[in-house]
Protein backbone atom coordinates (compact mmCIF):
# COMPACT_ATOMS: atom_id res chain seq x y z
CA UNK A 1 0.00 0.00 0.00
CA UNK A 2 0.88 3.59 -0.70
CA UNK A 3 1.00 5.88 2.10
CA UNK A 4 -0.03 9.47 0.46
CA UNK A 5 1.03 12.53 1.65
CA UNK A 6 -2.01 13.72 3.40
CA UNK A 7 -1.15 10.57 5.63
CA UNK A 8 2.62 11.39 6.26
CA UNK A 9 1.32 15.00 7.52
CA UNK A 10 -1.63 13.41 9.68
CA UNK A 11 0.68 11.22 10.97
CA UNK A 12 3.61 13.45 11.16
CA UNK A 13 0.87 16.28 13.02
CA UNK A 14 -0.21 13.33 15.68
CA UNK A 15 3.74 12.32 16.67
CA UNK A 16 4.69 16.52 16.74
CA UNK A 17 7.01 16.15 14.12
CA UNK A 18 7.81 19.09 11.77
CA UNK A 19 9.05 17.66 8.54
CA UNK A 20 10.86 19.06 5.41
CA UNK A 21 8.69 18.95 2.25
CA UNK A 22 11.92 16.63 0.95
CA UNK A 23 11.39 14.49 4.29
CA UNK A 24 7.75 14.02 3.79
CA UNK A 25 8.54 13.12 -0.02
CA UNK A 26 11.62 10.39 1.31
CA UNK A 27 9.31 9.42 3.92
CA UNK A 28 5.96 8.82 1.87
CA UNK A 29 8.13 6.40 -0.13
CA UNK A 30 10.02 4.48 2.68
CA UNK A 31 7.28 3.77 4.81
CA UNK A 32 5.45 2.88 1.50
CA UNK A 33 8.13 0.27 0.99
CA UNK A 34 8.66 -0.94 4.67
CA UNK A 35 4.80 -1.71 5.18
CA UNK A 36 4.34 -3.66 2.34
CA UNK A 37 7.42 -5.35 3.88
CA UNK A 38 4.88 -5.96 6.62
CA UNK A 39 2.04 -7.36 4.72
CA UNK A 40 3.57 -10.99 5.46
CA UNK A 41 2.37 -10.99 8.49
CA UNK A 42 -1.57 -11.17 7.22
CA UNK A 43 -0.27 -14.57 6.21
CA UNK A 44 0.14 -15.88 9.83
CA UNK A 45 -3.15 -17.21 11.31
CA UNK A 46 -3.30 -15.70 14.86
CA UNK A 47 -6.91 -16.92 15.48
CA UNK A 48 -6.96 -18.02 19.08
CA UNK A 49 -3.35 -16.49 19.62
CA UNK A 50 -3.20 -14.06 22.40
CA UNK A 51 -0.66 -10.85 22.27
CA UNK A 52 2.90 -10.78 23.94
CA UNK A 53 3.57 -7.43 25.18
CA UNK A 54 6.41 -8.13 27.80
CA UNK A 55 8.53 -11.73 27.66
CA UNK A 56 8.98 -12.25 31.56
CA UNK A 57 5.60 -13.53 34.02
CA UNK A 58 5.98 -10.57 35.80
CA UNK A 59 2.45 -8.66 36.34
CA UNK A 60 1.04 -5.81 38.72
CA UNK A 61 4.97 -4.94 40.17
CA UNK A 62 3.90 -3.10 43.67
CA UNK A 63 5.84 -1.45 46.48
CA UNK A 64 4.63 -0.36 49.76
CA UNK A 65 3.50 3.43 49.77
CA UNK A 66 6.47 4.84 51.38
CA UNK A 67 8.47 8.29 50.78
CA UNK A 68 11.54 7.54 49.84
CA UNK A 69 14.44 10.22 48.88
CA UNK A 70 14.43 11.64 45.38
CA UNK A 71 16.39 14.46 43.16
CA UNK A 72 16.09 17.66 44.28
CA UNK A 73 14.61 20.33 42.44
CA UNK A 74 17.75 22.08 41.59
CA UNK A 75 19.10 18.89 39.96
CA UNK A 76 15.60 18.59 38.23
CA UNK A 77 15.82 21.77 36.65
CA UNK A 78 19.40 21.90 36.09
CA UNK A 79 19.27 20.67 32.00
CA UNK A 80 15.65 22.73 31.68
CA UNK A 81 16.26 25.24 28.07
CA UNK A 82 14.09 27.32 30.12
CA UNK A 83 13.36 28.09 33.48
CA UNK A 84 11.33 30.37 35.89
CA UNK A 85 12.76 30.13 39.56
CA UNK A 86 11.04 26.50 40.27
CA UNK A 87 9.24 26.10 37.64
CA UNK A 88 9.57 25.02 33.40
CA UNK A 89 9.31 27.74 31.27
CA UNK A 90 6.79 26.97 28.31
CA UNK A 91 5.02 28.99 25.46
CA UNK A 92 1.61 29.53 26.34
CA UNK A 93 -0.60 26.73 26.02
CA UNK A 94 -4.05 28.91 25.50
CA UNK A 95 -3.74 32.15 23.70
CA UNK B 1 56.81 4.35 26.42
CA UNK B 2 55.07 1.30 25.08
CA UNK B 3 53.37 -1.36 26.70
CA UNK B 4 50.66 -3.70 26.16
CA UNK B 5 48.59 -3.17 29.63
CA UNK B 6 45.39 -2.31 26.83
CA UNK B 7 45.09 -5.09 25.38
CA UNK B 8 45.26 -7.16 28.71
CA UNK B 9 41.56 -8.89 29.63
CA UNK B 10 39.76 -8.16 32.73
CA UNK B 11 40.71 -11.23 34.23
CA UNK B 12 44.77 -10.94 33.14
CA UNK B 13 44.78 -7.32 34.73
CA UNK B 14 43.07 -8.18 37.79
CA UNK B 15 45.94 -11.48 38.51
CA UNK B 16 48.55 -8.45 37.75
CA UNK B 17 46.96 -5.71 39.74
CA UNK B 18 46.49 -7.90 42.84
CA UNK B 19 50.04 -9.08 42.45
CA UNK B 20 50.96 -5.57 42.60
CA UNK B 21 53.13 -5.92 39.11
CA UNK B 22 51.08 -3.34 37.74
CA UNK B 23 48.48 -0.38 38.81
CA UNK B 24 45.40 0.96 37.98
CA UNK B 25 46.94 3.88 36.65
CA UNK B 26 49.12 2.10 35.30
CA UNK B 27 46.99 0.10 33.06
CA UNK B 28 44.29 3.64 32.95
CA UNK B 29 47.07 5.56 30.94
CA UNK B 30 47.74 2.44 28.82
CA UNK B 31 44.24 2.76 27.60
CA UNK B 32 44.11 6.68 27.25
CA UNK B 33 47.07 6.65 25.35
CA UNK B 34 45.97 4.08 23.08
CA UNK B 35 42.66 5.97 22.37
CA UNK B 36 45.27 9.12 21.40
CA UNK B 37 46.71 7.38 19.11
CA UNK B 38 43.93 5.62 17.40
CA UNK B 39 41.03 7.56 17.78
CA UNK B 40 41.78 10.07 14.90
CA UNK B 41 40.99 6.67 12.89
CA UNK B 42 38.11 4.74 15.18
CA UNK B 43 36.24 7.51 16.53
CA UNK B 44 34.57 5.65 19.00
CA UNK B 45 34.31 7.41 22.07
CA UNK B 46 31.68 10.52 21.98
CA UNK B 47 33.31 12.02 25.22
CA UNK B 48 36.71 11.07 26.96
CA UNK B 49 36.66 11.37 30.85
CA UNK B 50 40.24 10.99 31.15
CA UNK B 51 40.81 13.14 34.50
CA UNK B 52 38.14 11.13 36.25
CA UNK B 53 39.43 7.84 35.05
CA UNK B 54 43.20 8.96 36.29
CA UNK B 55 41.44 10.06 40.04
CA UNK B 56 39.01 6.88 39.77
CA UNK B 57 42.58 4.78 39.10
CA UNK B 58 44.10 6.17 41.92
CA UNK B 59 41.32 5.45 44.28
CA UNK B 60 41.18 1.94 43.05
CA UNK B 61 45.00 1.49 43.76
CA UNK B 62 44.09 2.50 47.51
CA UNK B 63 41.89 -0.09 47.81
CA UNK B 64 44.21 -2.44 46.20
CA UNK B 65 46.70 -1.56 48.63
CA UNK B 66 44.22 -2.60 51.68
CA UNK B 67 42.87 -5.90 50.00
CA UNK B 68 39.21 -4.85 49.42
CA UNK B 69 38.86 -5.65 45.68
CA UNK B 70 36.96 -7.78 43.49
CA UNK B 71 37.64 -8.71 39.54
CA UNK B 72 36.62 -5.34 38.09
CA UNK B 73 38.30 -2.92 40.44
CA UNK B 74 40.65 -0.19 38.79
CA UNK B 75 39.70 -1.95 35.51
CA UNK B 76 38.89 0.25 32.62
CA UNK B 77 35.74 0.79 30.99
CA UNK B 78 33.66 2.16 28.77
CA UNK B 79 29.78 2.88 28.55
CA UNK B 80 27.41 3.25 25.75
CA UNK B 81 26.47 6.91 24.90
CA UNK B 82 22.46 5.93 26.45
CA UNK B 83 23.75 4.90 29.62
CA UNK B 84 23.14 7.33 31.96
CA UNK B 85 26.42 8.43 34.22
CA UNK B 86 25.77 11.11 36.90
CA UNK B 87 27.39 14.39 36.12
CA UNK B 88 28.92 13.08 32.51
CA UNK B 89 27.26 14.22 29.24
CA UNK B 90 24.86 10.84 28.14
CA UNK B 91 24.20 12.22 24.38
CA UNK B 92 22.73 9.42 23.21
CA UNK B 93 25.01 10.24 19.88
CA UNK B 94 21.73 12.42 19.39
CA UNK B 95 21.92 16.47 18.77
CA UNK B 96 18.58 15.96 20.94
CA UNK B 97 20.77 14.96 23.52
CA UNK B 98 23.84 16.63 23.36
CA UNK B 99 23.85 18.77 26.09
CA UNK B 100 22.27 16.66 28.70
CA UNK B 101 23.93 15.94 31.74
CA UNK B 102 22.08 12.91 33.88
CA UNK B 103 21.51 14.00 37.31
CA UNK B 104 21.52 10.37 38.29
CA UNK B 105 23.85 7.39 37.30
CA UNK B 106 22.12 4.06 36.03
CA UNK B 107 21.99 1.09 38.23
CA UNK B 108 24.62 -0.71 36.38
CA UNK B 109 27.20 2.30 36.48
CA UNK B 110 26.64 2.65 39.66
CA UNK B 111 27.50 -0.87 40.86
CA UNK B 112 30.59 -0.68 38.49
CA UNK B 113 31.39 2.11 40.73
CA UNK B 114 31.22 0.24 43.86
CA UNK B 115 33.16 -2.31 42.80
CA UNK B 116 36.15 0.21 41.81
CA UNK B 117 35.71 0.81 38.37
CA UNK B 118 37.47 2.85 36.06
CA UNK B 119 35.14 5.08 33.61
CA UNK B 120 37.36 6.27 30.18
CA UNK B 121 34.42 8.00 29.08
CA UNK B 122 31.20 7.34 26.56
CA UNK B 123 30.88 5.60 23.34
CA UNK B 124 29.33 6.06 20.29
CA UNK B 125 26.16 4.56 19.23
CA UNK B 126 23.55 5.02 16.36
CA UNK B 127 21.43 7.87 17.11
CA UNK B 128 19.20 6.85 20.36
CA UNK B 129 20.40 2.95 19.59
CA UNK B 130 18.07 2.63 16.17
CA UNK B 131 20.48 1.45 14.07
CA UNK B 132 23.39 -1.23 12.59
CA UNK B 133 26.13 0.48 11.83
CA UNK B 134 26.78 3.87 14.09
CA UNK B 135 26.42 5.69 10.73
CA UNK B 136 22.68 6.94 12.71
CA UNK B 137 24.91 8.68 14.71
CA UNK B 138 24.64 12.43 15.00
CA UNK B 139 27.81 13.16 16.03
CA UNK B 140 30.14 10.82 13.99
CA UNK B 141 30.43 7.50 12.62
CA UNK B 142 32.73 4.96 14.11
CA UNK B 143 35.15 2.85 12.00
CA UNK B 144 35.72 -0.79 11.79
CA UNK B 145 39.36 -1.69 13.74
CA UNK B 146 39.91 -4.47 11.23
CA UNK B 147 39.22 -2.34 8.24
CA UNK B 148 38.49 1.41 8.84
CA UNK B 149 36.33 1.14 5.52
CA UNK B 150 34.02 -0.49 6.94
CA UNK B 151 31.28 -0.31 9.63
CA UNK B 152 31.52 -1.93 13.32
CA UNK B 153 28.32 -2.65 13.16
CA UNK B 154 25.41 -0.84 15.77
CA UNK B 155 24.18 -0.39 17.75
CA UNK B 156 26.85 -0.32 19.85
CA UNK B 157 29.57 -0.26 17.36
CA UNK B 158 31.68 2.75 19.55
CA UNK B 159 31.56 0.19 22.72
CA UNK B 160 32.59 -3.04 20.02
CA UNK B 161 34.81 -0.81 18.92
CA UNK B 162 37.01 0.51 21.13
CA UNK B 163 37.40 -3.13 22.87
CA UNK B 164 38.61 -4.33 19.22
CA UNK B 165 41.05 -1.81 19.23
CA UNK B 166 42.60 -1.64 22.69
CA UNK B 167 41.20 1.29 23.62
CA UNK B 168 39.51 0.03 26.30
CA UNK B 169 39.25 -3.25 28.81
CA UNK B 170 35.68 -4.02 28.26
CA UNK B 171 32.67 -1.86 27.38
CA UNK B 172 29.05 -2.10 28.35
CA UNK B 173 26.44 -1.36 25.67
CA UNK B 174 22.68 -2.27 24.82
CA UNK B 175 21.04 -4.78 22.69
CA UNK B 176 17.39 -4.21 21.48
CA UNK B 177 17.41 -5.84 18.40
CA UNK B 178 21.25 -7.10 18.64
CA UNK B 179 22.87 -3.83 19.07
CA UNK B 180 25.15 -5.57 21.30
CA UNK B 181 25.65 -9.02 19.30
CA UNK B 182 26.21 -7.91 15.70
CA UNK B 183 28.41 -5.19 16.24
CA UNK B 184 30.46 -7.89 18.60
CA UNK B 185 30.26 -10.34 15.42
CA UNK B 186 31.82 -7.16 13.35
CA UNK B 187 34.23 -6.61 15.39
CA UNK B 188 35.84 -9.91 16.58
CA UNK B 189 34.82 -9.59 20.17
CA UNK B 190 32.29 -11.04 22.75
CA UNK B 191 29.21 -9.81 23.62
CA UNK B 192 26.27 -10.75 25.69
CA UNK B 193 22.89 -9.88 25.84
CA UNK B 194 21.18 -11.29 29.17
CA UNK B 195 17.78 -12.59 29.33
CA UNK B 196 15.25 -9.62 29.20
CA UNK B 197 15.07 -7.99 32.67
CA UNK B 198 18.28 -9.57 33.85
CA UNK B 199 19.94 -6.51 34.17
CA UNK B 200 18.34 -3.24 35.69
CA UNK B 201 17.75 -0.99 32.59
CA UNK B 202 17.14 1.99 35.45
CA UNK B 203 18.95 4.72 34.04
CA UNK B 204 18.94 3.03 30.03
CA UNK B 205 17.75 5.96 27.62
CA UNK B 206 14.36 4.02 26.87
CA UNK B 207 14.40 2.93 23.32
CA UNK B 208 11.84 -0.05 23.05
CA UNK B 209 11.17 -1.20 26.55
CA UNK B 210 10.05 -4.75 26.21
CA UNK B 211 13.63 -5.42 23.77
CA UNK B 212 16.13 -3.05 25.46
CA UNK B 213 18.57 -5.14 27.89
CA UNK B 214 22.17 -3.81 29.05
CA UNK B 215 24.95 -6.34 28.21
CA UNK B 216 29.03 -6.98 28.24
CA UNK B 217 30.73 -6.39 25.33
CA UNK B 218 34.34 -7.96 25.92
CA UNK B 219 37.74 -9.59 25.01
CA UNK B 220 36.76 -13.19 26.04
CA UNK B 221 34.07 -14.97 27.96
CA UNK B 222 35.79 -15.00 31.25
CA UNK B 223 35.51 -11.22 31.01
CA UNK B 224 31.70 -11.44 30.05
CA UNK B 225 31.26 -13.51 33.44
CA UNK B 226 32.76 -11.14 35.49
CA UNK B 227 31.13 -8.55 34.36
CA UNK B 228 27.72 -9.89 34.06
CA UNK B 229 28.02 -10.77 37.71
CA UNK B 230 28.78 -7.06 38.57
CA UNK B 231 25.34 -5.97 36.57
CA UNK B 232 22.94 -8.44 36.87
CA UNK B 233 20.35 -8.21 39.64
CA UNK B 234 17.45 -7.33 41.15
CA UNK B 235 16.51 -3.92 41.27
CA UNK B 236 13.50 -1.91 42.68
CA UNK B 237 14.00 0.66 40.79
CA UNK B 238 13.22 -1.34 37.11
CA UNK B 239 9.74 -2.60 37.49
CA UNK B 240 10.47 -5.27 34.85
CA UNK B 241 13.41 -6.29 36.98
CA UNK B 242 12.46 -10.23 38.25
CA UNK B 243 13.67 -10.90 41.59
CA UNK B 244 16.05 -14.10 41.08
CA UNK B 245 19.12 -14.45 42.62
CA UNK B 246 22.09 -14.43 40.76
CA UNK B 247 24.75 -16.69 40.40
CA UNK B 248 28.52 -16.59 40.12
CA UNK B 249 28.71 -16.41 36.15
CA UNK B 250 32.65 -17.92 36.21
CA UNK B 251 31.36 -20.94 38.02
CA UNK B 252 30.04 -22.50 34.76
CA UNK B 253 33.16 -22.15 32.74
CA UNK B 254 34.39 -25.14 31.90
CA UNK B 255 35.69 -26.98 28.76
CA UNK B 256 33.16 -30.55 28.88
CA UNK B 257 30.33 -30.12 26.77
CA UNK B 258 28.81 -33.78 26.92
CA UNK B 259 25.41 -34.35 27.72
CA UNK B 260 24.34 -30.72 26.24
CA UNK B 261 22.30 -31.18 23.04
CA UNK B 262 22.51 -28.24 20.74
CA UNK B 263 19.90 -27.37 17.89
CA UNK B 264 20.94 -25.55 14.88
CA UNK B 265 17.69 -23.86 13.62
CA UNK B 266 18.15 -24.16 9.61
CA UNK B 267 15.99 -21.30 8.79
CA UNK B 268 18.72 -18.80 10.61
CA UNK B 269 20.64 -19.38 7.40
CA UNK B 270 19.13 -17.51 5.44
CA UNK B 271 19.02 -16.90 1.71
CA UNK B 272 21.37 -13.76 0.81
CA UNK B 273 23.95 -15.22 3.51
CA UNK B 274 27.61 -15.40 2.50
CA UNK B 275 29.48 -18.05 2.21
CA UNK B 276 31.80 -18.11 4.09
CA UNK B 277 29.75 -17.43 7.05
CA UNK B 278 27.77 -20.34 6.98
CA UNK B 279 31.26 -22.48 6.46
CA UNK B 280 32.35 -21.09 9.13
CA UNK B 281 29.64 -21.34 11.41
CA UNK B 282 29.16 -24.91 9.91
CA UNK B 283 33.01 -25.40 11.16
CA UNK B 284 31.96 -24.46 14.76
CA UNK B 285 29.46 -26.21 14.93
CA UNK B 286 31.08 -29.31 14.47
CA UNK B 287 33.93 -28.15 16.67
CA UNK B 288 30.85 -28.34 19.18
CA UNK B 289 30.13 -31.80 18.64
CA UNK B 290 34.11 -32.53 18.86
CA UNK B 291 33.65 -30.88 22.77
CA UNK B 292 31.06 -33.27 23.60
CA UNK B 293 27.81 -31.93 22.36
CA UNK B 294 24.88 -33.50 20.66
CA UNK B 295 24.24 -31.27 17.52
CA UNK B 296 20.79 -31.62 15.52
CA UNK B 297 21.59 -29.63 12.76
CA UNK B 298 17.99 -30.14 11.38
CA UNK B 299 15.47 -27.52 13.74
CA UNK B 300 12.88 -25.32 12.53
CA UNK B 301 11.22 -22.55 13.90
CA UNK B 302 9.23 -21.65 11.06
CA UNK B 303 7.94 -18.34 12.25
CA UNK B 304 11.30 -17.23 12.03
CA UNK B 305 11.31 -14.93 8.81
CA UNK B 306 8.63 -13.27 10.54
CA UNK B 307 10.24 -12.12 13.27
CA UNK B 308 11.54 -8.86 11.00
CA UNK B 309 8.19 -7.14 10.60
CA UNK B 310 7.29 -7.66 13.77
CA UNK B 311 10.50 -6.78 15.37
CA UNK B 312 10.05 -3.44 13.13
CA UNK B 313 6.25 -3.12 14.13
CA UNK B 314 6.95 -3.73 17.97
CA UNK B 315 10.07 -1.86 18.34
CA UNK B 316 9.38 1.64 16.89
CA UNK B 317 6.17 1.63 18.40
CA UNK B 318 7.53 1.51 21.72
CA UNK B 319 10.19 4.02 20.43
CA UNK B 320 7.43 6.51 19.10
CA UNK B 321 5.75 6.59 22.81
CA UNK B 322 8.99 6.80 24.64
CA UNK B 323 10.51 9.34 22.63
CA UNK B 324 7.27 12.22 22.77
CA UNK B 325 9.30 12.96 26.21
CA UNK B 326 11.53 15.08 23.77
CA UNK B 327 9.43 18.24 23.57
CA UNK B 328 12.27 20.94 24.60
CA UNK B 329 10.74 21.32 27.76
CA UNK B 330 12.19 19.42 30.26
CA UNK B 331 15.77 18.97 29.27
CA UNK B 332 17.23 18.32 25.98
CA UNK B 333 17.37 20.49 22.60
CA UNK B 334 15.03 23.41 22.61
CA UNK B 335 13.53 25.36 19.21
CA UNK B 336 13.66 28.86 21.26
CA UNK B 337 12.15 31.10 17.98
CA UNK B 338 8.48 29.30 17.75
CA UNK B 339 5.25 31.35 17.89
CA UNK B 340 3.47 28.75 19.52
CA UNK B 341 3.67 25.99 21.75
CA UNK B 342 3.22 23.18 19.11
CA UNK B 343 5.46 24.86 16.56
CA UNK B 344 8.29 24.97 19.27
CA UNK B 345 7.56 21.10 20.24
CA UNK B 346 7.25 20.48 16.19
CA UNK B 347 10.38 22.28 15.24
CA UNK B 348 12.50 20.71 18.84
CA UNK B 349 11.49 17.48 17.27
CA UNK B 350 12.30 18.51 13.47
CA UNK B 351 15.85 19.93 14.20
CA UNK B 352 16.72 17.24 17.05
CA UNK B 353 16.07 13.66 15.38
CA UNK B 354 17.86 12.24 12.80
CA UNK B 355 16.44 10.69 9.97
CA UNK B 356 16.41 7.15 10.95
CA UNK B 357 14.93 8.28 14.66
CA UNK B 358 12.09 10.14 12.76
CA UNK B 359 11.58 7.08 10.62
CA UNK B 360 10.77 5.28 13.32
CA UNK B 361 8.89 7.89 15.44
CA UNK B 362 6.35 7.84 11.83
CA UNK B 363 6.60 3.88 11.76
CA UNK B 364 5.24 3.33 15.42
CA UNK B 365 2.93 6.62 15.47
CA UNK B 366 1.27 4.63 12.03
CA UNK B 367 1.33 1.46 13.64
CA UNK B 368 -0.44 2.53 17.00
CA UNK B 369 -2.81 4.75 14.93
CA UNK B 370 -6.69 4.67 14.83
CA UNK B 371 -7.60 2.07 12.21
CA UNK B 372 -4.33 0.35 12.16
CA UNK B 373 -3.54 -0.64 15.90
CA UNK B 374 -5.35 -4.05 14.59
CA UNK B 375 -3.53 -4.59 11.49
CA UNK B 376 -0.02 -3.78 12.72
CA UNK B 377 0.78 -3.41 16.57
CA UNK B 378 -1.88 -6.04 17.92
CA UNK B 379 -0.71 -8.54 15.21
CA UNK B 380 3.12 -8.35 15.62
CA UNK B 381 2.15 -8.55 19.06
CA UNK B 382 0.26 -12.03 18.53
CA UNK B 383 3.14 -13.13 16.31
CA UNK B 384 5.43 -13.00 18.75
CA UNK B 385 3.48 -15.16 20.90
CA UNK B 386 4.31 -17.30 18.51
CA UNK B 387 7.92 -16.46 18.14
CA UNK B 388 8.19 -17.39 21.94
CA UNK B 389 5.86 -20.51 21.69
CA UNK B 390 8.33 -21.43 18.94
CA UNK B 391 11.52 -21.21 21.17
CA UNK B 392 10.19 -22.99 24.46
CA UNK B 393 9.48 -25.84 22.21
CA UNK B 394 12.77 -26.21 20.81
CA UNK B 395 13.76 -25.59 24.63
CA UNK B 396 12.10 -28.18 25.77
CA UNK B 397 14.64 -30.80 23.70
CA UNK B 398 17.51 -29.08 23.51
CA UNK B 399 19.52 -26.58 25.99
CA UNK B 400 21.08 -24.15 23.54
CA UNK B 401 20.61 -23.14 19.75
CA UNK B 402 23.38 -22.33 17.46
CA UNK B 403 23.40 -19.76 14.34
CA UNK B 404 25.61 -17.00 13.04
CA UNK B 405 25.33 -13.52 14.35
CA UNK B 406 25.12 -12.04 11.22
CA UNK B 407 24.56 -13.39 7.42
CA UNK B 408 27.76 -11.30 6.00
CA UNK B 409 30.95 -9.75 7.51
CA UNK B 410 30.90 -6.14 8.44
CA UNK B 411 29.56 -4.30 4.92
CA UNK B 412 31.29 -0.58 3.61
CA UNK B 413 30.42 2.62 5.23
CA UNK B 414 27.71 4.16 2.83
CA UNK B 415 26.99 0.84 1.19
CA UNK B 416 23.14 0.68 3.24
CA UNK B 417 22.75 4.09 4.40
CA UNK B 418 20.14 4.85 1.52
CA UNK B 419 18.14 1.69 1.91
CA UNK B 420 16.23 1.01 5.31
CA UNK B 421 15.35 -2.09 4.59
CA UNK B 422 18.62 -3.32 3.61
CA UNK B 423 20.10 -2.21 6.98
CA UNK B 424 17.36 -4.15 8.91
CA UNK B 425 18.08 -7.13 7.16
CA UNK B 426 21.55 -7.50 9.01
CA UNK B 427 20.21 -7.68 12.45
CA UNK B 428 18.02 -10.78 10.77
CA UNK B 429 19.94 -13.23 13.23
CA UNK B 430 19.80 -11.55 16.12
CA UNK B 431 16.11 -9.64 16.58
CA UNK B 432 14.11 -12.80 16.99
CA UNK B 433 16.08 -13.32 20.54
CA UNK B 434 14.99 -9.97 22.15
CA UNK B 435 11.38 -10.68 20.67
CA UNK B 436 11.21 -13.84 22.98
CA UNK B 437 13.35 -12.10 25.78
CA UNK B 438 15.83 -15.22 25.83
CA UNK B 439 19.62 -14.47 26.12
CA UNK B 440 22.60 -15.05 23.46
CA UNK B 441 25.99 -14.41 23.33
CA UNK B 442 28.53 -13.35 20.07
CA UNK B 443 31.96 -15.34 20.06
CA UNK B 444 34.70 -14.78 17.53
CA UNK B 445 33.83 -18.40 15.04
CA UNK B 446 36.55 -17.14 12.58
CA UNK B 447 37.27 -14.87 9.37
CA UNK B 448 36.64 -14.12 6.20
CA UNK B 449 39.37 -12.16 3.89
CA UNK B 450 40.23 -10.81 7.30
CA UNK B 451 37.33 -9.68 8.61
CA UNK B 452 35.18 -11.02 11.84
CA UNK B 453 32.40 -13.57 11.99
CA UNK B 454 30.80 -14.23 14.86
CA UNK B 455 28.85 -17.50 16.06
CA UNK B 456 25.71 -17.10 18.71
CA UNK B 457 24.70 -19.21 21.33
CA UNK B 458 21.05 -18.40 22.36
CA UNK B 459 19.73 -20.05 25.05
CA UNK B 460 16.25 -20.56 27.59
CA UNK B 461 15.29 -17.54 29.76
CA UNK B 462 17.77 -16.91 32.71
CA UNK B 463 20.44 -19.91 30.82
CA UNK B 464 23.51 -17.78 30.78
CA UNK B 465 25.20 -20.45 32.74
CA UNK B 466 24.47 -23.05 29.74
CA UNK B 467 25.47 -19.96 27.08
CA UNK B 468 28.75 -19.44 28.16
CA UNK B 469 29.65 -22.50 28.80
CA UNK B 470 29.50 -23.64 25.82
CA UNK B 471 30.73 -20.31 24.26
CA UNK B 472 33.86 -20.65 27.04
CA UNK B 473 34.71 -24.47 25.37
CA UNK B 474 34.57 -23.30 22.21
CA UNK B 475 36.23 -20.22 22.61
CA UNK B 476 38.95 -22.31 24.76
CA UNK B 477 39.10 -24.54 21.41
CA UNK B 478 39.80 -21.89 19.18
CA UNK B 479 42.34 -19.17 18.46
CA UNK B 480 40.08 -16.85 16.56
CA UNK B 481 39.45 -14.44 20.33
CA UNK B 482 43.41 -13.58 20.73
CA UNK B 483 43.34 -12.49 17.25
CA UNK B 484 43.79 -8.43 17.15
CA UNK B 485 43.27 -6.04 14.55
CA UNK B 486 46.53 -4.49 13.05
CA UNK B 487 45.67 -1.15 13.94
Amino acid sequence: MKLSREEVLHIALLARLGLTETEVNKLSEQLSNILENFEVLQQVDTSGIPPTAQSIPLQNVVREDKVTPCLPQSQILANAPRKDGNFFRVKAVLE
Amino acid sequence: MINNHNRLTIHEAHRLLKAKQLSSVELTKACLERIRRVEPKVHALVTITDELALKQAQKADELMATGDVNPLTGIPVLIKDNICTKGIRTTCSSRMLENFVPPYDATVVERLNNRGAVILGKANMDEFAMGSSTENSALFTTHNPWDLSRVPGGSSGGSAAAVAAGETIYALGSDTGGSIRQPAGFCGITGLKPTYSRVSRYGLVAFASSLDQIGPLTQDVTDCALVLNAIASYDSRDSTSVPYPTPDYTQCLNTDLNGLHIGVPKEYFVEGMQTEVEIAIRTAINKLEELGARVDGEVSLPHTPYALAVYYIIAPSEASANLARYDGVKYGFSYQDADSMWEAMEKTRQYGFGAEVKRRIMLGTYALSAGYYDAYYLKAQKVRTLIRQEFDQAFEKFDALVTPTSPTVPFKIGEKVDDPLQMYLSDVCTLPINIAGLPAISIPAGFADGLPIGMQIIGKPFSEETILKIAYAYEQATDWHKRKPSI
